[in-house]
Parts: C-alpha cells; structure tokens; sequence
C-alpha cells in the first residue's frame, strides 16, 4: 500500500508537470491555477475513470488461471514489479533517461510473470496489444492535433475578423472538449460508482453539460477585450489571450485524461495484492474498490503538492512556443486519446501522447522549431524501460520472497 | 522524460532581430553620404564605425542563429530557405560597411552635381530595405497561421511593393552613372572607376532587399 502510494506520489510529481506544463507556458494559467485544476481534474480523472486501467495491470497482462495456482507469487511479484518501477523512475530520472512510468510498470509485470511462473503465464495477445497501442496512440493524437489545428486555422485565424469569429465559434469549441470526453467517460464507463448509462442516457447528460459549459465559456470569451497596443505588435495577440481561455479547458481534460489512465501504474498492482489477501485469488472481472482509487487519486494530488510545483514550473518557463491556439490544439487531441485508452483499459504513456500531439501541430506547420531528437528519445524509452523493468522486477521478486519467506519461516 | 525535450529555439524572432541589426546598419547611409557630400571626414569617420560595430553585432545574431538551426528540426518552412534568407539579410549588412569603408579609406569628393543624386539613391535604397524588414516583421503572423491564407496574400503584397521600390533604386542608380558619366573627363581615371563601383554597391543593398522578400514569396508559395 505504502508502495503504491508512493508510486502514486511520483507520478504526481513528474508526469503531471508534462501534462500540464503546456499551459503554464503558454500563460494561459497561472501556477497556481495549474496546480489547483491539475489536482481536482487528475483526483476526478483517477476517481472515475481510473478503474479501467487498473483492472488491466491488476489481471490483464497475466493469465488469471495460471496466476489462480499462485497466489503468494502474485504477492511477491506485484510488490517486486512496484519496486522495480518505482527505483528506476527514480534512478532514471535523476540521470534525465526516458523513462515512461507505463512502460515500466507492464515491463515490470510481463518480466517476473515470465520467470516466476513460466512464459506461458503471460497473455502475450494482450501485452501485444498494449505494446502496439504505444505505436498506435501518438500516432492518433497527432492525428487529431494535425486536424484540430487545422480547423481553428480555417475558422478562426484565416478570416478577416479572427476575434469576432472566435466569439462566435469559440463556445462550439469548448462544447467539443466537454461533449467527447463526458461521452467516453458517462457511456458505460462509471459502473464502478454503480452508474450504469445507456448510450442516450449518456447522450443527454453529456450534452446538458456540453452546453452548460459552452455557456460558461462564451461568457469568458466575451469578457477578454482587444488591446490595440499588443495587437499593432502582433495581430493575433487578442485571439490569443482569447484562446487561453479555452486552453483551461482543454489542459483541464488532459488532467483528467492523465489521472484516468496512470492512476492504474501505482494502484493496479496494490489492487492484485489486495485481492489476493481477501478472496485468495486475482479477481478479473469485478470493478477496482473504489477506496483503492480514492487512495491513488489523492496520491498523486499529494505528489503534484509538493514536488510537482517545481517542476511544472521549470517546464512552464521553457515551453514558450506553444501558444495557446497550439496548446488547445494538441491538449485536446492529446486528452481524446488517452480517455479512450483508459475507458478501452488500454494502458500508455501521456507523456507519448502529447509528443504525438504537439508533433502534429508542428506537422500542421503550426510552430516555431520542434526537435525531433525527441522521437528517437521515445523509441529508445521503449527498448530500454521495457527489459530494465522486467530485469528489476526479477531481482525483487527474488529479494521479497526470500525475506517474506524466511520472515514467516522464523 | 520530459516533453520539454520536444521544444526548440524557434528562429523567427531571432531572424527578426538579425533584420532589425542590418536596418540600423542601413539607416546609417544617409548621415554617411550627407558627410561625404559635404567634405565632412569626421562625419564620414563616425558613421563607419557605427556600422561596423551593428555589423558585427548583426555577425554575431546570424552565428548564434545557425548553431541553433541543425537538420534534425520540425520547422514549418524549408530550413534552406530561412538560411538563405539570413545570408541575403547578412549581405546588405556586409555592403553597406564595403561602401562606408571605401569612402573612409580613400576620401572621394562628391561632384557637386552628383550629390542630390546620391543622397536621393540613399534614401531610396533605405526605404527599400525598411520595407524588406517590414515583410521579415511579419514573419510570427505567417507562423501563427502557417503561411497561407489572407496573412500571406498581406504579405505577398507587401513583397510586391518592396520590388517596385527597388525598380525605383535602379531608375537612380541609372541617374547617378549619367551624372558620372558626364564628369567622366573631369575625374581621375581611378575615381571614375570607383563610383561606379561605388554606385553599383549602394544598389546592391536595394537588390538584397529585395531578394529577401522573393525568398519570403518561396516560403509563402511551398
């Protein structure tokens, strides 16, 4: 438990900032506002959505009727595989390595499920799935970037009077957001809080807070004025300052979208352990106790508290190209992606998924200078993380069971 | 890892500001040519070192730019084009210190019949390179909306201008090398020579100009 937490803790404390570092850079908020919408959306995120990725990291990636023979090992082996994850995103972030908590944690559990119970353990069709999904998911969100961008520079910007036409479409824009992830998230997607929506059921709530918010949002729009000064300089400035407004909305999804997929790396795990201690066997099919997501959720609001104040500040002061059109833009491609995954069970790296992102705005010919170094940092994040955090997860599986062995033996 | 690995130095301000170096070295021609018209070498002396040294500074803004511009970059325009454009930029910067250097170096009396000429090519030439910077000012409006659309054909517009009022350099150029040609006789042979060099290197800062802006026409039209 205490493991999971502290997993929970560091994922507040440094993926958030990647997440929500886009919008502190492009001024669209403040710090402290950031951190306030981080920590309710990311805790609302993991609260609700968060179930579904878990299930999978609890008893996705290992056969359930091999794993039924074995329960001590599931013990062992899920304490091992948080460990393992936990010191190398530690070790490898201190040294600036790509490390994805994701890909660490699957890694980490393929790799002792292979050598504590045997190859054929593991469901290599699912892991296949989750692996390709890596490939698969920046490549959606930057998809999406490309075309998002796309149809803001055709309705909004290409157009004589780009302020008036964003009054105009801008509530259109904040519906988007809203009406697609309340969707994913309201149809089927909240039965762990026994909310069971049919897809019109879901349709209807969706769309009255579609609206509501589109209300809220063309209030705000209307409230930004022009400064003819800033506008002489750069004629897209009010557009922009315009934009940050949507920009709320749209890092506010990714914080939700983020809590509701990584909240599953430090409390799936914790939840095989639990299942084991209570009913003797690793449950597949019933939902993750709500308590157990609450613990994570407040985890990582924990975490993002204390430590990732600093960096999400670092990260806010260096991305200055990503202005607040563009951060909508890849924000809300990005927040798409990763709710679908979460309610699919899908497991990936958000920090994967915003590269993908911001690399289709830059495909769009949307910003300044991307590196793509970047690319090949992912790629390598892949064949590294993976094999470190099966090997670590080895080694401490080995550790705990002889320690818990010999504890209960003495 | 962090996303911040993603984001690079983007080079449009930084281009803006080598533009906005090479101007100050530009506007520095007309104080140079109204010394030399009026035999006034401490004149001459001063506006030669003020373009030296926004020359070097303009130098220095292009190095540092080019070191942060290596292949591996997403840009949204051809990074050929953008360096292309910086050395062009660079060039009017280089000729204008070639022209306040010769006069420095061997003082050259202006004909009397040549100086209102002469001032009124200066003149030309810097409206014509203003209006260049004018364009490569509008450079973070063609990012913010991918060079396309009405802020490009704005451009586009622009640029049409900036070669008509470099016709305009060339129209005086054209009146100067007639009023030289007239004092042909009495000038030094090696005089002679000189201004024509002389008047054909004030015209290169016009041409540089722009070429610069049918370099930005290329960006537009990719």
């Amino acid at each position: 438990m205490a493991l999971g937490l502290y997993m929970a803790f560091s994922i507040g404390a440094n993926d958030v900032a990647n997440a929500m570092g886009t919008s502190v850079g492009s001024r669209a908020l403040t710090l402290r506002q950031a951190i306030l919408v981080a920590a309710v959306l990311e805790f609302l995120g993991a609260f609700l959505v968060g179930g579904h990725v878990t299930k999978t990291i609890r008893g996705g990636i290992l056969d359930p009727t091999i794993v039924a023979s074995a329960p001590d090992v599931v013990v062992y082996g899920m304490l091992a595989a948080l460990t393992a994850a936990g010191s190398w995103l530690l070790v490898a972030s201190r040294l600036g390595w790509p490390v994805s908590t994701t890909h660490s944690i699957v890694g980490a559990i393929a790799g002792f499920g292979t050598v504590a119970l045997g190859v054929e353990a593991v469901q290599w069709a699912k892991l296949g799935r989750i692996v390709a999904s890596w490939g698969i998911s920046p490549l959606l969100s930057g998809t999406l970037a490309f075309l998002i961008f796309t149809l803001i520079r055709r309705t909004i910007l290409d157009r004589p009077n780009p302020v008036a036409q964003l009054r105009r479409w801008g509530p259109a824009y904040v519906f988007a957001v809203v009406a697609t992830i309340g969707l994913v998230t309201l149809f089927k997607g909240l039965k762990n809080l026994n909310l069971d929506y049919s897809f019109t059921e879901a349709l209807v709530r969706t769309a009255l807070l579609a609206f509501l918010a589109a209300g809220i949002g063309a209030f705000f729009l209307r409230r930004v004025h022009v400064d003819p000064e800033a506008e002489a300089d750069f004629h897209f400035a009010t557009v922009e300052r315009m934009f940050g407004v949507l920009q709320i909305l749209s890092a506010s999804a990714v914080a939700f979208a983020h809590g509701s997929n990584d909240v599953a790396n430090a409390i799936g795990p914790v939840a095989a352990i639990l299942s084991v201690a209570r009913t003797g066997v690793v449950e597949v099919g019933s939902p993750v106790p709500l308590g157990l997501l609450l613990v994570g959720g407040v985890g990582i609001v924990i975490g993002l508290a204390t430590l990732g104040y600093r960096v999400m500040a670092t990260i806010g002061e260096k991305i200055t190209e990503l202005t607040p059109t563009r951060g909508y833009a890849a924000e809300f491609a990005a927040a798409i992606t990763i709710v679908l995954a979460s309610r699919l069970g899908i497991p990936v790296s958000t920090t994967h998924v915003l590269v993908g992102a911001v690399l289709g705005v830059g495909l769009a010919r949307g910003i300044g200078a991307l590196d793509y170094r970047v690319v090949g940092t992912i790629l390598l994040s892949w064949v590294v993380t993976i094999p470190v955090g099966a090997g670590l997860a080895i080694f401490f599986f080995y550790f705990y069971k002889g320690l818990l062995t010999s504890l209960g033996g003495a | 890892m962090s996303i911040l690995d993603l984001f690079a130095k983007s080079p449009f301000k930084p281009m803006q500001e080598h533009m906005h170096a090479v101007l100050e070295c530009v506007r520095q021609m007309t104080p140079l040519l109204e010394a030399a018209c009026s035999d006034d070498a401490d004149g001459i002396r001063q506006a030669e070192r003020a373009i030296d040294d926004l020359e070097s500074k303009a130098d220095h803004l292009k190095n540092d730019l080019r070191a942060h511009l290596p292949r591996r970059l997403l840009l949204p325009v051809d990074r050929r084009d953008l360096l292309e454009i910086l050395d062009l930029q660079d060039t009017i910067a280089d000729r204008a210190q070639d022209v306040a250097g010769l006069l420095v170096q061997r003082p050259m009396p202006v004909p009397e019949t040549m100086r209102r000429p002469l001032l009124e090519l200066g003149r030309a030439v810097e409206r014509t390179c203003e209006r260049a910077g004018e364009v490569i000012d509008t450079l973070d409006e063609l990012v913010e909306i991918g060079f396309r659309g009405r802020e490009a054909d704005r451009v586009e517009h622009m640029i049409d201008e900036l070669g008509s009022l470099e016709s305009e350099t060339d129209r005086l150029g054209s009146e100067l090398v007639r009023e030289l040609f007239q004092l042909e006789e009495t000038l030094s042979p090696v005089s002679v020579m000189l201004w024509y060099q002389m008047i054909d290197w004030i015209g290169n800062l016009a041409d540089s100009a722009e070429k610069v802006g049918n370099r930005i026409r290329l960006l537009i039209a990719r």
